[in-house]
């Protein structure tokens, strides 16, 4: 492909190392120049980034992406259309699609359907096969195809005997086990957080203690196993305070948490609108406070959106019947630059660096920005205010709960291996 | 008022003022042509999605005798069946010319949903565990009726509150008109936190008995066994059933509730049940009077501005 040179303008760089005022050249899908008054040639495409922050882009460590099996809700293609206008150059697809993503011919598929998309589409894979927790997928073989990040998320690995195992073998082959952590027994028949809302609403909960009793059963594996272990969508005071712990005593573990956990709680439920279902559920507020400093003290890693789109007929349904989750994609960076008390440098930790590394992408990803490194930027006006509008999202699905909400920061440019596939907010694919 | 769809959302001002209402039903349910035709040209559409016979029935006669029309969405012969979603139902049932649809639905919170989609009345007739606004407004009609006031009454609510709409409108109603309410059950029927819950718990019914001028009795479901909340249904009776021995604990002028169907011999012994205190049959009665209140007040009323309850006349039928 020949891409003209892009040179990004006045904007003020940011990565792990620092923040300075600079431009940006790429040539070739790298940055070749980082450094003051960069004067583009003719012919060079010139994008302006002054009041803007210029960072690695983002990538979430968990997005459904719908494909094969549920498109009228997301395709690939569109998903990685609303990640890209998130700021995100990068994604990993979740397993549970029908088929599950549990074996060569699944996830050749899906990074096949990811490769001419708006976003470098990574997968994971599911533990089990068919996701059902009772046999591995040959997960060997997945690696070898790019797997790094092995999953049943959708559900939890109940049997602790096979996620010893799953552990044991992910630990040989360098890949990261990521849990769903929800102990069915006790969460069954729960549709929202057990507590004074569920209480008053009469809506069957599911008890924190169902998700705290998973982390700290797979905190004693990671212990038992030295497996890479990486938590997902932690929502609840004690599942941080474990984390939390556990890093501190060495083990190799990592977590992340949604920005619907750091912005809502379960008062949300209370109109009944299954928007606001989701799992694991939205907690209390003391959950959401516990989430905000996690990420502001680096015991959570990252923030991982979540991605979960439904059709809007499923979201029609009385609240115990219809699927849990919500769409993240375009709306996170907006959630954490106006909720969270982070400077850049530790968003970019939160939204690139970190989750890069977890899913082994910093090759690609991550940052720093620097010249020699892939040219895969955001460029983020951290001043713009703007309101979500559903029908605005690029998603083919319009299950956000932060419709109407006012939002600090919006992504401008996005450029994935130096071609802006986002430019002036507007996707250009 | 739009819609009735949980008591949680009702203040005093608005309780009273439909249970006054409901004085005037009583008096037109005593007359020998005991029909109006208040509601003459309005349909009523009942939207069961849960079998459900009293309730059903009690919402029936309470529209006959406005004279209001009434369709019936029958779930089991619907398309409901072919797997059409619950917003495309009610959207189609509208589009016949409903002016109310009366809801009674399995999940929470099912007549909310409904009354975001449409522009008729929604009446909850009871979702999931969530609420049953008619039956807290005839239990409370039923308390004012037997003892004269629900202020300052002392109600224990026994059994299963955890898994009862019942129980979550009564609580709110009651409260709200100045009773005092004592939850009785075993912890694991009582909901996961009564936080702001405006109640006493006592998880022994014979300390709770000579203090109380009502006693309310949920039904006592066998599946609650399957569930490891309780041990047997033995151990239930023998502890928060009202058994004969019981009620002699009661106050002279104690009464009891409760709002079918009963388990004679589960949570009421067979003989309390026929006891001139236990007014079920009165709650039964009053149900439909109190539902042509409701449907009056959400249909009739609407375009007349009233300030004073007591000036609403209901029309006389020429006979």
């Amino acid at each position: 492909m020949n891409l003209p040179k892009v040179v990004i303008r006045g904007g003020r760089v940011v990565d792990r190392s620092g923040e300075r005022t600079a431009d940006v050249a790429i040539d070739g899908g790298r940055i070749v120049a980082v450094d003051t008054n960069l004067a583009p040639g003719s012919g060079d495409l010139v994008l302006d980034a002054a009041g803007c922050l210029v960072m690695p882009g983002f990538v979430d460590v968990h997005a459904h992406l719908r494909q094969p099996g549920k498109e009228e809700a997301e395709t690939i293609e569109t998903g990685a259309r609303a990640a890209a206008l998130g700021g995100y150059t990068c994604i990993v697809a979740m397993p549970n699609t029908t088929p599950a993503i549990d074996s060569a011919g699944v996830v050749r598929e899906v990074l096949e359907l990811g490769r001419d998309t708006c976003c470098d589409v990574r997968t994971s894979a599911a533990i089990t096969v068919g996701r059902a927790g009772q046999q591995l997928t040959p997960m060997a073989e997945l690696a070898e195809l790019g797997v790094r990040l092995f999953t049943d998320d959708g559900s939890g690995v109940q049997d602790v005997r096979l996620m010893r195992r799953a552990m044991e073998y992910a630990r040989g082959l360098d890949v990261t086990l990521a849990q769903h952590c929800e102990d069915e027994a006790l969460s069954a028949g729960g549709h929202m957080n057990e507590g004074v809302v569920s209480a008053r609403l009469g809506i069957p909960g599911q008890p924190a203690e169902a998700e705290e009793l998973m982390v700290m059963r797979d905190i004693a594996l990671a212990r038992l196993t030295g497996a890479k272990v990486h938590f997902q969508h932690l929502s609840t005071a004690g599942s941080i305070a474990m984390v939390r712990a556990a890093k501190g005593g060495g083990l190799n573990v990592t977590c992340e948490a949604t920005p619907h956990h750091f912005t809502l709680t379960d008062e949300r439920c209370s109109g009944f609108d299954p928007v606001f279902k989701v799992n694991p559920p939205l907690r209390t507020a003391g959950d959401v406070a516990a989430v905000r400093a996690g990420l502001a003290d680096g015991s959570i890693d990252c923030i991982a959106t979540d991605h979960a789109p439904h059709a809007p007929e499923e979201k029609e349904r009385p609240f115990d019947q219809a699927p849990p989750g919500m769409l993240g994609l375009e709306t996170a960076l907006g959630l954490a630059l106006t909720h969270l008390d982070v400077t850049p440098g530790q968003l970019v930790g939160l939204l690139s660096s970190r989750p890069a590394a977890i899913v082994g992408v910093s090759e690609q990803h991550g940052g720093p920005v620097a010249a020699g490194r892939p040219a895969n930027l955001c460029v983020v006006d951290p001043a713009a205010s703007w309101a979500v509008d559903a029908d605005a999202l690029a998603s083919r699905s319009r299950n956000t709960p932060f419709a109407g909400m006012k939002l600090n920061g919006q992504v401008r440019h996005t450029l994935l291996w130096g071609e802006p596939v986002v430019r002036d907010g507007e996707a250009q694919r | 008022m739009k819609h009735l769809l949980g008591i949680a959302d009702l203040d005093a001002s608005e309780l009273d003022h439909l249970l006054g209402l409901t004085d005037h039903f009583v008096e037109v349910s005593r007359r020998r042509m005991p029909k109006v035709p208040a509601l003459q040209g309005r349909t009523v559409c009942w939207l069961f999605y849960e079998d459900s016979t009293r309730t059903k029935l009690s919402f029936e006669q309470a529209a006959k005798r406005l004279s209001a029309d009434t369709l019936n969405f029958t779930v089991s012969s619907s398309s409901v069946r072919k797997g059409e979603s619950l917003r495309d139902t009610v959207e189609t049932i509208e589009a016949m010319g409903v002016d109310a649809i009366v809801v009674r639905h399995g999940s929470a919170g099912v007549p909310t949903q409904v009354s975001r989609w449409v522009s008729a009345s929604v009446v909850n007739a009871g979702d999931g565990w969530h609420e049953h606004p008619t039956q807290a407004l005839l239990d409370c009609y039923t308390i004012r009726e037997q003892l004269g006031s629900l202020d300052g009454t002392r109600i224990a609510i026994v059994g299963d509150i955890a898994h009862s709409r019942v129980a979550r409108s009564d609580v709110w109603a009651f409260t709200k008109l100045g009773a005092e309410v004592t939850l009785v059950a075993p912890t694991t029927l009582l909901p996961p936190s009564l936080d702001g819950w405006p109640v006493r718990v006592d998880q022994s019914l014979d300390r709770v008995l000579p203090h109380v001028d009502v006693v309310y009795l949920l039904r006592m479901q066998q599946e609650r066994m399957t569930e490891a909340l309780l041990p047997t249904l033995r151990e239930y009776t023998a502890r928060w059933g009202l058994t004969r021995r019981r009620v002699d604990q009661l106050a002279e002028k104690a009464i009891v509730m409760h709002p079918g169907p009963m388990n004679r011999g589960v949570e009421i012994a067979a003989d309390v049940a026929d006891l001139p205190r236990a007014v079920v049959i009165d709650q039964v009665r009053n149900g439909v009077a109190v539902r042509m209140a409701v449907l009056y007040e959400l249909l009739g009323a609407g375009s007349i501005v009233v300030t004073d309850p007591k000036e609403i006349r209901v029309p006389e039928v020429n006979t």
